[in-house]
This record gives structure tokens, sequence and C-alpha cells, in this order.
């Protein structure tokens, strides 16, 4: 198909660490079923590394691909690597995205930034609130 | 891979009945119509005999069609001469529905804009308007009722014998957009009340790029493409002659084995919806019953119609959505929607538009397929977790 590059189709027809993690570290889960996708990632970090991480999504084509690059990304990294992830990242990783799904990379490091945020809140482990700005999902689409 | 082409209400693949009746113009008949010498004259009496055809599949006077380059210039064309002729009497006022094809509602929404104020009728969740509520609101202002024959999505039929008594009874100009349903169900424009229809050469196997508009003799017809006097002064520019006898040659066709193909049709909808329906947390979109012998639209809890649009796709089986993600919207499609949908159900719609190409085995492959990519979907969507859960209660 024309719309997608091949590594979209791949990581849509093939994707990388679907799942869900029961004893995750953190959980982050952004978007809007009104506007038609939600993803929602799980990590589980140990010594400030990620060691694992899982992700469900509701979405397009480039939701879910988004979903399984931006997990094979940030495997392995520490947190304030896995921080530094842009949604361009993402999308460039992928071989482009296009111009109209570009939205689906932001909502992939935004639900990574939400997992981080949920381990620091859990374990009481401070931060620079500006790292975390306030996202207003209506808005993102 | 083999291709299941079940995308007819997209557009349909051109019969070989069609293909060779535009071959001659395309190769040897070369003239243009309005040539007085004998080439134009051979091109010109094609030109006499494809209308002709086409009127009488209809039921229409040969003087009563208009070839056009397709259903939304004849929407188009149609809508704003009445408008326009109406605006000239005080009549500011139009009748239509929610779920049009944009061809009429972005002709609507500019016209609001000129200062015009449309009523637009409740589809119901069946996705049927009644003559009864049309009635009620006809005004003496009403300039234009424009309701189409039957929905492109949902494929809903509608009562439109009725709609065109009650507008003829109150005098006022009844136009339908006909797209989807000539040469697949019968239509007759003298005894259904029509006084303008629009109609889509590639939607019944003919050609992509025309069409033609049905208007009543005797009822006014403003001009947009000026030029030439070709279609009586109504319609300027040298004719597609190729595929204006190629679409007539399809309706033709159609319209002879429409009763043969709706019954096939039908019995193959009825075998696929009753497969599709055994997915758990399904709903059919539209009324049972009154609806295009082709048509099957579905939705499915939990799940993105362009991710199974796509994985579809990859199995070789071609089908169309109302996703928000399909209709390069925000929104999911607006038929869904004037049903009465919320939106995170219309997201997960998958329409399956038959023809009588389609095969049982076919049929079969499709049921057999559906439901798998439907689990998987499921089975990574958080949404669907949610409702499996109990932490949202499902909707259907």
């Amino acid at each position: 198909m024309a719309l997608y590059s091949e590594k979209v189709m791949d990581h849509f027809t093939n994707p990388r660490n679907v799942g869900k993690i029961e004893d995750a570290d953190g959980i982050g889960e952004v978007g809007n079923a009104k506007c038609g996708d939600i993803m929602k990632i799980y990590l589980k970090i140990n010594n400030g590394i990620i060691t694992d991480v899982k992700f469900n999504t509701f979405g397009c084509g480039s939701a879910i691909a988004s979903s399984s690059m931006a997990t094979e990304l940030i495997k392995g990294q520490p947190l304030e690597k896995a921080l530094e992830l842009t949604n361009k990242a993402v999308a460039e990783a992928l071989d482009g995205l296009p111009a109209h799904k570009m939205h689906c990379s932001v909502l992939a490091e935004e639900a990574i930034r939400a997992a981080i945020k949920d381990y620091y809140d859990k374990n009481g482990i401070a931060y620079d609130k500006a790292q975390f700005p306030e996202h207003n999902d209506e808005d993102e689409h | 891979m083999k291709t299941i082409y079940v995308d007819n209400a997209a557009t349909t693949a051109m019969s070989d009945r069609a293909i060779e009746a535009m071959t001659p113009y395309l190769k040897g008949v070369y003239g243009n119509p309005s040539s007085l010498h004998t080439v134009g004259q051979v091109a010109k009496e094609a030109l006499d005999s494809a209308r002709e055809k086409i009127a009488k599949c209809l039921g229409a006077n040969p003087n009563e069609i208009y070839f056009t380059s397709g259903g939304s210039e004849a929407d188009n064309q149609a809508i704003r001469s009445a408008a326009i002729l109406g605006a000239r009497k005080g009549k500011k006022h139009i009748i239509s529905t929610a779920f049009e094809h944009h061809a009429v509602l972005h002709t609507l929404k500019k016209l609001e804009k000129e200062g015009f104020e449309v009523t637009y009728l409740d589809v119901h969740e069946n996705g049927i308007v009644t003559a009864q509520e049309l009635k009620e609101a006809i005004r003496p202002d009403t300039a234009l009722v424009t309701i189409m024959y039957a929905n492109n999505e949902v494929g809903t039929i509608q009562p439109i014998r009725e709609i065109g008594e009650v507008c003829r009874e109150a005098g006022v100009v009844f136009h339908t957009d006909a797209v989807q349903a000539v040469g697949h169900i019968p239509v007759d424009v003298k005894a259904d009340n029509i006084d303008m229809l629009s109609l889509s050469g590639h939607k019944f196997h003919g050609p992509k790029g025309v069409g033609a508009l049905y208007c009543k003799k005797g009822l006014p017809l403003l001009t947009f493409v000026e030029g030439g006097a070709q279609e009586r002064g109504k319609r300027a520019g040298t004719e597609n002659i190729a595929g204006i006898a190629s679409m007539a040659a399809a309706l033709e066709e159609a319209v002879e084995n429409l009763e043969e193909n709706s019954k096939r049709e039908t019995a193959l909808r009825d075998r696929l919806i009753a497969g599709l329906s055994k997915i758990p947390h399904s709903k059919l979109n539209g009324d049972r019953e009154r609806r295009l012998p082709g048509n099957v639209n579905m939705c499915f809890e939990g799940i993105e119609g362009e991710s199974l649009l796509l994985l579809l796709d990859s199995k070789g089986i071609c089908a169309s959505s109302g996703s928000a993600c399909t209709s390069g919207s925000l929104d999911p499609s607006h038929v869904l929607l004037a049903l009465g949908l919320p939106h995170e159900v219309a997201h997960g719609s998958l329409r399956l538009s038959l023809s009588e190409y389609n095969t049982e085995e076919e049929i079969d492959e499709i049921i057999a397929a559906v439901p798998k990519v439907v689990e998987y979907l499921r089975n990574i969507s958080p949404i669907w977790e949610d409702l499996e859960k109990g932490k949202k209660p499902h909707i259907i």
C-alpha cells in the first residue's frame, strides 16, 4: 500500500512488544476514544533502566506502528534517554508517516512520558515538572 | 494472492459490455457530435442512442437527460439551480437529510452561507426518513427537497415515492441523489414523482468521469458550465462520447439483469450479515430489510476501522470504513453519527458492498477472515480491555 512505508506496515502487521506487564512499574495512557486512538504503555524499570516495555493500542495502522517502534527505541534505555525520545524520532525510524498521521507519533512520545511520570509519582522520585507538560488530547489531533 | 473486491459502493469494475460499447468511440469514431459532416454525425447518433437508452431505464424522455461529468456535478447543478430559481420567487428554504453524500451536503453548506436555510430531517436509528416528517417540515418558502434514494454507506433505501408525492402535493421541487440506487433497485422517475435525479456511470459497472442529471420537462434548469450549445445549452463542452455510450450500455445491462442480480446479491448479503453478526459486540448499521441488495455495514466495538481495513487488505479483501482515519478528519463518518452512533463505536465500522461479480466462496472467506482480524485488534486494544474488565460498559 502506498499510504504507508514498508517499515510502518511491518510494525503494524508484526508489532513488537505487544501486551501488558501485570506488575508494571509505570503505566501511561494517552489519547481519546472519541478521536479514534488510545495508547497504553507499560514499563518495567530497574536501576533507572527500562528493562521491559509493552503496549496496547486502539487506533489506526500508524498508531499501532508508532507504539511498536517507540517501545523498540526505549527498551533497555535509561529513563533520561527515553525522556529525550521525540515524536520526530519515532516517525523517522518508521521511514516517515503521512502528514495527517504525525499525531500518532506524538501520542507515542506522550504515552512514554506519561508512563515515566507515573513511575516517578509512584516512587516519590522528584522531577522537573516542566519535563511533563499537561496535554489536552482534544487539541492534539 | 486473490483479490476479493467488496467496495462496490466506492466504484465497480467495468463490465465487458460497457468496455465494448466504449472502444468504437476511442478508436475509429472520433467525431465531434456538433460537426455537420458524416464523421461528426456518427458520433451524434451514438450520443442520441445513449440518451434514449438511459431515459428508457429511468422511465424518462430522452430530452429530460443531461450528461455530466458524474454524480457530483449533477448534484451540484440540480441543487444550485433549484435554490437560485426558488430564491427569485422569495423561497430560500431547503429540506434535506444529515446523511447525504458530500456533493449534496457541501453544496447545501455553501447555500446556507449565501443566506438559504436548510432543514435536515432526522434519519432515525434505522437510517430512513419518513414522508410524514417531511410533510411537517415543508413551509410556504420551501424551494427544494433533496433526499438521496439510497444511502452510500449504510445502504438504506428511502421512501422516495411517498416523498415525491408529498413534494408534488406541496408544489415543491424534489431532487434525489440516486447514485447508489440506479441500476441496483427499480427506479422510475414518473412513478416515483421525481423532478430531478442524479446518477453516476461507475456505480453500475460503467466508466468513471461520466454521469447524468434527469430534469423533468418544463422544470427550469440553470447552466453552470458556459460555452457551446451542448446538452441543449444546459451544460457546455464537447461530449464524452466514449464514456456516455459505455455508461448507457452498462445501465441497460444492469436494468436487464436487475431482478436476477438483486436476488443473488441479497442472498450473499444476508449470508454475510448472518456470518459477521456472530462476532460478539457487533452491530449492523441501518435498517435490516430496507437496504440495498449489496450493502453490509457493521460496527465492531473496541477496534478502529482503518487498522481493520489494512489487515483485511493484507488478506486480499478490499473494503471500506467510516473511521476518522479513513475520512481524513477528526470525526468518523457523518452518516454513522447521523444514525446516532457514538464516536467510539463509529470508528470501528466496516462497509462491505457487494456486486453480482462476488461469489459465495468469497463471502465465506470474508466470514472466516473478519472475526480473526477483529479478535487480533481487540487483543491489543486498551478500550477492549476496559470493556471486558467492566471498567466501561459495552455500548453494542
